[in-house]
């Protein structure tokens, strides 16, 4: 590759890209030992698989490990150096990700294992203690499976609905739709994405969260593909709801946020059930204990947790507006390529409403193919549907092809993956093959 | 730069670009389809069997990604004259050694789609209400399917 590039005009995007300098960008690429490694072709790896999950820095690497090298043990419950230790790590964590999305306390900031987990919890409680029959969930059609499923599952139970909010041919969304569907139906629950995973497509999070609040609903946010890559203040955009996991954003997985606003928590029944989330039991009942802990049944992820925070601060340090310029300038030259190159669509709106997410089809290539031999030049992206069924089903089409980019890609990374689409390309375009008898060796 | 095999060799592309036996088989006395639903690769196989069940004649249709098409067309041209005795002892590993390039766990679903198909549709005389397993014989391959991702 790259001697007889079929880009014959060799454009210059590097300019664009004022976010970070090259130093930097070199410097923080040290930060992620991982970037240097070859995939199984033997090929430089480029990484552009970040909306499926990110890559760890050392600094959260370290903060795990120095947790279980010095000072592990349970929180909460012992009276000894160790879990003293680990407690205060633990909550210190709770304080860092509370100040991380601007929360007006770290009471509001649940623990969980992940976005999954977060989203799941508040269908199980709040939703099975507010909703019943004939009322009306609405979410985006572009949701992921995580804010979908949970609340077919609780429709199921109480006899709820959930509607879905159609999107524009240009992938984008009409506020008077959406206006128009929260009028008509007056749904109890306005569940929707901050960034969709498959179209890159951000959502007017505090508008609509305004517009739903107008109209009485409560509003879930799913900001795992916010969080990562730009700033979040909860207390501004005032959600209801707001979820998230840490994998996506250089922290561990089995680890997440939930997020609410006290008084809902507060008047929200508790979910698991177990040590840890009680104040007192019997051999009646129960007692709930005080936010945080009531949702927090069992032993807590807390190495994870710890780490979590390193993550926060490792993004805080960097700058997240930084982040999600420098993103924004490589999904503007893929995408820009992309839209350049014929048979091949773009499977989102313009650059100019997305982050760091480009997804596409090419002509007559499934997209697993193009992931495979992308793969085999060393560029990792992600094909099939993404957990957006329900999108995909819309769009008619089985699967499409993803890359995400992140804080630690290069411009060169984004060139290099448009000349790999070239060749994805050449290789399978049919060229009047005949078959013939397998080559011996 | 490449230290390991090319999936798409010669061999495989040229299966896919000119598939043997690829479109509908009229007299087809057998027959099945089946999909891996999350990727969406479809293959469906007419065969038509005599009397001394023998598989005189083989044909396959189908969409999806190269694997699952040129592995169907490789399928095709070797089953034909085979006794159903033959096919029934004809195992996943065998399906995978004769597409040749090593598959990944996640691409071996790909190229034993058409298996599958085959093992059902030699229990799915034409005009008979499908087989009960929709699905073909309850063979697991590979890791979890590669759409059921996050
Ligand atoms: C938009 C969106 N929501 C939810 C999830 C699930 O998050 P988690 O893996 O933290 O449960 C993902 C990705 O996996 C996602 O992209």
């Amino acid at each position: 590759m790259g001697s007889q590039s079929p880009l014959v005009e060799k454009k210059s995007y590097l300019k664009d890209t004022t976010a970070f300098t090259i130093s930097e960008l070199d410097q923080i690429r040290e930060q992620f030992p991982i970037l240097g490694r070859l995939t199984a072709s033997g090929a430089p790896l480029a990484f552009l698989d970040n909306a499926a999950s990110t890559q760890r820095p050392l600094a959260v690497i370290d903060a795990m490990s120095d947790c279980f090298r010095r000072y592990y043990a349970n929180v909460h419950r012992g009276i000894h150096t160790l879990s003293e230790e680990s407690t205060a790590a633990y909550e210190q964590a709770r304080r860092t990700v509370a100040e991380f999305i601007n929360a007006a306390s770290d009471r509001e900031v649940i623990f969980t294992a992940g976005a999954t987990a977060s989203i799941n919890t508040v269908a199980r409680t709040w939703g099975d203690a507010n909703l019943g029959r004939g009322d009306v969930i609405l979410a985006t059609i572009a949701e992921h499976h995580a804010n979908i499923v949970p609340w077919h599952q609780l429709a199921e139970r109480t006899g709820c609905k959930v509607v879905f909010l159609p999107i524009t041919s240009e992938y984008t969304f009409d506020d008077t739709v959406v206006k128009d569907h929260l009028a008509r139906l007056q749904p109890k629950l306005f569940a929707f994405t901050a960034v969709s995973n498959v179209l890159g497509t951000k959502t007017p999070v505090r508008r609509w969260a305004q517009l739903a609040k107008s109209f009485g609903a409560v509003t879930l946010v799913d900001a795992s593909q916010a969080t990562p890559h730009e700033p979040i203040d909860v207390q501004s955009l005032d959600t209801d709801f707001l979820v998230f996991g840490g994998h996506k954003m250089c922290g561990p997985t089995g680890i997440g946020v939930l997020h609410g606003k006290q008084q809902l928590l507060e008047d929200m029944p508790a979910f698991l059930g177990g040590g840890g989330m009680i104040l007192r039991v019997t051999t009646e009942g129960f007692e709930p204990a005080e936010l945080p802990d009531k949702f927090e049944a069992g032993t807590p992820p807390i190495a994870e947790a710890i780490g979590l925070a390193a993550a926060a601060n490792f993004l805080t340090g960097l700058g997240l507006e930084r982040i999600a310029a420098h993103e924004h300038a490589l999904c503007k030259i893929a995408d820009q390529g992309l839209r350049e190159m014929q048979g091949v669509e773009v499977i989102g709106p313009d650059a100019s409403q997305k982050g760091g997410i480009v997804s596409f089809s090419i002509d007559g290539v499934h997209a697993h193919d193009i992931a495979q031999e992308l793969d085999h030049l060393g560029i990792a992206v992600r094909a099939g549907h993404h957990c957006t069924m329900p999108l995909h089903r819309w769009m008619k089409k089985t699967s499409t092809t993803r890359a995400s980019f992140y804080l630690y890609n290069r411009p060169q990374e984004a060139e290099r993956f448009l000349e790999a689409i070239e060749l994805v390309k050449t290789k399978f375009t049919r060229s009047g093959r005949r078959r013939r008898q397998r080559n011996p060796q | 730069m490449s230290s390991e095999q090319d999936i798409y060799e010669e061999h495989v592309l040229d299966h896919y670009e000119d598939p043997y036996h690829r479109g509908d088989l009229e007299k087809a006395t057998h027959s099945h389809e089946a999909d891996n639903p999350l990727c969406g690769d479809v293959v469906h196989i007419d065969l038509r069997i005599d009397g001394d069940e023998k598989i005189q004649e083989a044909w396959f249709s189908g969409d999806g990604c190269v694997i699952s098409q040129a592995s169907a067309s490789m399928l095709m041209e070797t089953i034909e004259g085979k006794s159903l005795e033959d096919i029934r002892n004809f195992t996943a590993e065998e399906m995978l050694a004769l597409f040749g390039p090593k598959l990944t766990p996640n691409r071996q679903k790909c190229c034993l789609l058409s298996w599958r198909v085959l093992q059902s549709a030699i229990h799915a005389p034409v005009d008979d209400l499908p087989p009960d397993n929709e699905d073909g014989p309850d063979v697991h391959f590979g890791g979890p399917s590669l759409s059921e991702e996050t």
